[in-house]
């Protein structure tokens, strides 16, 4: 019996030594984001000390000279947008193209089936082209084109939902009298909760941190993401201003991981449903 | 009441995006537009908008682009014309350019490097023969041709060559008069290397081939060796290069390489940046840049600072002057909106004849500019290169603007790289100089 | 009930609907079609037949980032999954802070590429320096960097999902296996891993073709120095589409093929790892 204490005590440590190795990236990254800019490249691994101490300047060159917090901003008007458009108009279209038995249902499914396998590429140039000759190049713009082009995965694990879902309950509804509108939004909705969580986080972690889209469609004279900000850090005629893309990405990182440990639970659960149903 | 909760959360989320990107928008960046209505002012949405036109400059320098946002600002104020400023980062000029041009409100003002450029972009060049602003400048030489058109003009010319701390060669042993060819360079330079540990500094400053600064290099170096053999040739571009003065190029590039701050191997992690902090800092005499480089460095002083032709044992060097030239060529879009072209051409001849205009070119950016009313410099580099013209020394062109692609200096770049770091011979950079151009050349005239 | 939902097909189905059209169905047919033109916008298009077609295959660093990337598929395809597994069979176990170690490794999966890219390329030069290397001076280095953030990356996420495998796993068979005196290797690939089966193909499904798309991470650690041997597919379509003027054609025809075999890389996928499925 003891022994087996051991070993686990023994796992128990290996696995801690792994998970401090695992986070130090990130802790990198966050005392270099303290140092002053041409100490970074020099020594990445040594502590900030009297000399290479630089306070908060980096992150305040980052939000004033690069304009961080706005595409924050913009980042978050994105996601938040295009994930509330994509769990609404994708679940009520799950629904239908599952419930009913039309031969363009089936099209409709299988399409979207196919689009996920879609590389991005295919489709870049045509679709920033068509998003700009729409102008839907804006952050309200592209929650249209993230709809579109975030449809398959959704459609996908919505239906297999709706799938499992006993028809009687919906049926005893439309006996009460309920239209197709009000059975979705009053019965089936609140059911299918939990995907809607796993959708709506699955979605969230792509439109987040997604970068060639909103770089090929949005227009930039405006309107950038965190990922597009932290990739024109880089360049500028030798103007690589290590400081501030180290602020820049401790910036970009903190959000995520308020929202992981916030949501954290419903985020490890989201995402195995998200597979199982695959 | 779990619903409540959660669409609590949704609201403050909301809040707090709009606040940080309404926050954002004047400070910087390229919120300067005004109004910064949804849809940039494409057709359709921009109803409630002025017809006046607008400006969408997508600039190729950089290390200006504070400057430039700053100037956009005041002709905004003073003229009520949205004036949009952004900056591609280094190396994706092309790119940038591309996809934006794709776009339905595609930039109004841009630049293009010389006549390779110009072959890539012509059919966007808006006829400038008839504009204001090519009334301004002093010499037709500076204006690009396409046939009988004037497809762009130059804004800016520029000098560079090997920048040096005077306190520091002094220190060594040296001045200017002991420099007059490629061998005294080497002579000095390798002194200093092998006293470095008792003078506590080193010849050169690290030469950083990162992507973002091997400009200096790929271009501005590999300039030298294509300029002696044009010269020799009696030529002004060509199809093919002979790599007459190769050997040259690789004695310069052994010297840079190994007479520096850092070991060969880092070079390709080293940007400009880090060669600047080492230059102020006083780790290093020389430091390969331009004139546009004089706000990083002028902190260590102008009695400090000189600069030296890049010498690279070509005949007759003892006349050799600075590199000075331009790349910077601007090009009105002849497929923007036609309120936004004479926008574009009212900007640039405020720009270049207005006092707010040519002081911000002139004294903020530091450039000489070839156009009536170029203001006296307060620019030390740009002193030094007038003197060197003054004293009879030839100033080198800027043949660079010949090279067949961006892919070929990247592909140079990489081989300068493996070459120094000892994993790759010199015979890949003599293929990626040499056999690289031809092809080059070939498929960038044959891409269309 | 289908009727009733049929008249209300308009409010059901079309904002999605014209969604995809805008965002997927209508590009992807333009760019099937555009694959086949000249063209520099999509107004003057004409057609050229498979002379796209030709250029891509004559173009040498297309076939190597395609070898550069399968390899790199493989590779990180066997490396996550082995070590996910692992550790999802680790933190199975009854120790102490399994929850903690699991909220952990599944961490790095929220941040970017670009972001990730920029992290990593800091400590892989930092630590190259030691030894007077850096990344973008030999191709090694590239392949190696590139794989260890996808590794850090996407682990945690592959583990979560074999960890939900492994729970559904119904506790009478273990014991069976036990008493039947099964021995620890012998348990693992006679019952454990056949009963995975379902998890593992969605990991490797997930793994190979996550390999194959890789762009953010590629354009910020590496951005295919030195000499373009570190670009992978992704990034050569981007570089060729619009680094040149001209070869826009060439860019959509690599990128039809780039399509064409992520499906039948996804499609063999899944009949192999289905069939073995099947089999249980």
């Amino acid at each position: 019996m003891s022994a087996k204490r051991t070993k686990r005590g023994v796992a128990s440590l290996l696995l801690a030594v792994a998970s401090i190795v695992y986070v130090s990236p990130l802790f990198i990254i966050l005392f270099n984001s303290f140092k002053s800019k041409t100490y970074i490249n020099l020594s990445p691994f040594s502590l900030p000390t009297k000399e290479t101490f630089a306070g908060w300047e980096n992150y305040l060159v980052g939000i004033n000279n690069y304009g961080f917090l706005q595409s924050v901003g913009w980042t978050l008007i994105i996601t938040v947008g295009s994930v509330f458009a994509i769990l609404l108009f994708c679940s009520m279209f799950a629904w239908f193209i599952t419930r009913t038995k039309a031969w363009y249902s089936r099209v409709l499914y299988l399409l979207c089936i196919f689009s996920m396998v879609v590389p991005f590429q295919m489709v870049m140039f045509t679709l920033s082209k068509t998003a700009d000759t729409l102008n839907l190049n804006t952050p309200w713009g592209i929650i249209i084109v993230y709809l579109g082009f975030g449809a398959g995965l959704a459609v996908f694990l919505f239906s297999g939902f709706v799938k499992s879902i006993p028809l009687e309950v919906e049926e005893a509804a439309t006996i009460d009298g309920c239209g197709p509108l009000s059975t979705f939004f009053r019965v089936v909705l609140p059911i299918m909760q939990p995907t809607y969580i796993t959708v709506g986080i699955l979605q969230t972690m792509w439109i987040w941190n997604d970068f060639l889209l909103p770089y090929l469609v949005l227009d930039q004279k405006h309107y950038k993401t965190i990922s597009m900000t932290v990739q024109m850090m880089r360049g500028s005629f030798g103007r690589v201003d290590m400081g501030a893309i180290m602020a820049c990405l401790v910036m970009a990182v903190i959000p995520m991981i308020i929202f992981y440990l916030a949501a954290q639970k419903h985020i490890i659960e989201g995402v195995a449903a998200g597979a199982v149903k695959g | 009441m779990r619903r409540k909760k959660f669409a609590g959360i949704i609201a403050i989320v909301l809040c707090i995006a709009f606040a940080l990107s309404a926050c954002g928008g004047g400070s910087t960046g390229g919120g300067t537009a005004p109004g910064g209505s949804p849809g940039g002012g494409s057709p359709g949405t921009g109803g409630g908008q002025a017809a006046a036109g607008a400006v969408y400059y997508l600039n190729f320098k950089p290390e200006a682009d504070q400057q430039w946002q700053a100037l956009a600002k005041v002709y905004t104020q003073q003229t009520g014309v949205p004036v949009t400023v952004i900056t591609a980062a280094s190396g994706q000029y092309e790119t940038t350019l591309k996809s934006e041009m794709a776009k339905s409100s595609p930039p109004t003002l841009f630049q293009v490097n010389g006549p390779v450029g110009l072959a890539s972009w012509k059919d966007y060049c808006y006829d400038l023969t008839n504009s204001k602003v090519l009334g301004e400048l002093t010499n037709d030489e500076f204006a690009l041709k396409n046939g009988s058109e004037v497809a762009g003009i130059a804004y800016v010319i520029e000098s560079y060559g090997i920048i040096y701390n005077k306190a520091l060669l002094s220190k060594a042993g040296y001045t200017q008069d002991d420099i007059k060819s490629f061998a005294d360079l080497k002579k000095v330079s390798d002194d200093i290397t092998a006293r470095k540990a008792q003078l506590g500094f080193s010849a050169f400053t690290s030469a950083g081939m990162d992507s973002s600064s091997s400009w200096r290099y790929t271009t501005h170096l590999a300039n030298l060796p294509i300029y002696y053999e044009y010269k020799a040739d009696g030529i002004g571009s060509s199809p093919a290069i002979k790599g007459t003065y190769l050997p040259n190029f690789k004695n310069i590039w052994d010297l840079y390489i190994n007479d520096a701050t850092v070991s060969p191997k880092l070079l390709s992690t080293k940007t400009a940046d880090d060669a600047v902090a080492e230059f102020t800092t006083g780790q290093g005499v020389f430091y390969q840049n331009g004139t546009w480089a004089y706000n990083d460095i002028k902190a260590i002083g102008d009695d400090n600072l000189g600069m030296l032709p890049v010498y690279i044992g070509a005949p007759g060097e003892d006349k050799q002057g600075l590199c000075t030239g331009t790349e910077n060529y601007w090009c009105v879009n002849k497929n923007a909106k036609p309120e936004d072209i004479q926008a574009t051409l009212d900007f640039l001849y405020w720009c270049v004849t207005s006092p707010e205009g040519t002081k911000a070119l002139c004294n903020d950016m530091g450039f000489t500019i070839p156009f009536k009313d170029n203001l006296p410099t307060t620019n030390l580099l740009v002193k030094i290169a007038n003197d060197y013209l003054a004293n009879g020394y030839t100033p080198v062109s800027w043949n660079f603007t010949t090279m067949p692609s961006e892919t070929w200096k990247s592909d140079l770049g990489s081989a300068m790289t493996a070459y120094a770091a000892g994993t790759g011979g010199w015979d890949a950079v003599k293929t990626a100089f040499v056999d690289n151009w031809a092809k080059e050349y070939q498929l960038a005239n044959s891409g269309n | 009930m289908d009727k009733a939902l049929r008249r209300n097909l308009p409010i059901f189905v079309l904002p999605t609907l014209a969604a995809f059209i805008i965002g997927f169905l209508g590009p992807f047919f333009m760019g099937l079609w555009l694959s086949f033109c000249k063209f520099t916008t999509v107004q003057d298009a004409t057609f050229v037949g498979f002379t796209n077609y030709v250029r891509a295959f004559s173009d040498m660093t297309f076939l190597g980032s395609l070898g550069f990337t399968a390899l790199f598929a493989i590779t990180s395809l066997v490396l996550i999954n082995v070590i996910a597994f692992a550790l999802a069979m680790a933190l199975t176990q009854k120790f102490a802070g399994t929850n903690i170690f699991r909220t952990i490794f599944f961490m790095p999966n929220l941040i970017g590429g670009i972001v990730l890219g920029y992290i990593w390329q800091l400590i892989i030069n930092g630590v190259l320096a030691h030894f007077n290397a850096a990344l973008a001076i030999d191709a090694k280095f590239g392949f190696w960097g590139l794989i260890v953030l996808v590794c850090w990356q996407q682990i945690g996420y592959m583990m979560i999902i074999y960890i939900a495998g492994l729970q559904t796993i119904p506790g009478d068979v273990k014991e069976a296996a036990d008493m039947d005196g099964a021995s620890g290797r012998n348990r693992l690939f006679r019952v454990t891993v056949p009963m995975m089966m379902p998890s593992i193909t969605i990991c490797t499904f997930l793994t190979i073709t996550n390999g194959f798309k890789l762009f953010d991470q590629n354009l910020a650690l590496t951005n295919g120095e030195p000499a373009r041997s570190t670009e992978m597919l992704a990034l050569n379509i981007f570089n060729t589409f619009y680094g040149r003027v001209g070869f826009e054609g060439v860019g959509q025809a690599k990128a039809v093929l780039f399509f064409i075999l992520v499906v039948v890389i996804a499609l063999i996928q899944l009949r192999i790892t289905r069939e073995k499925e099947v089999q249980q």
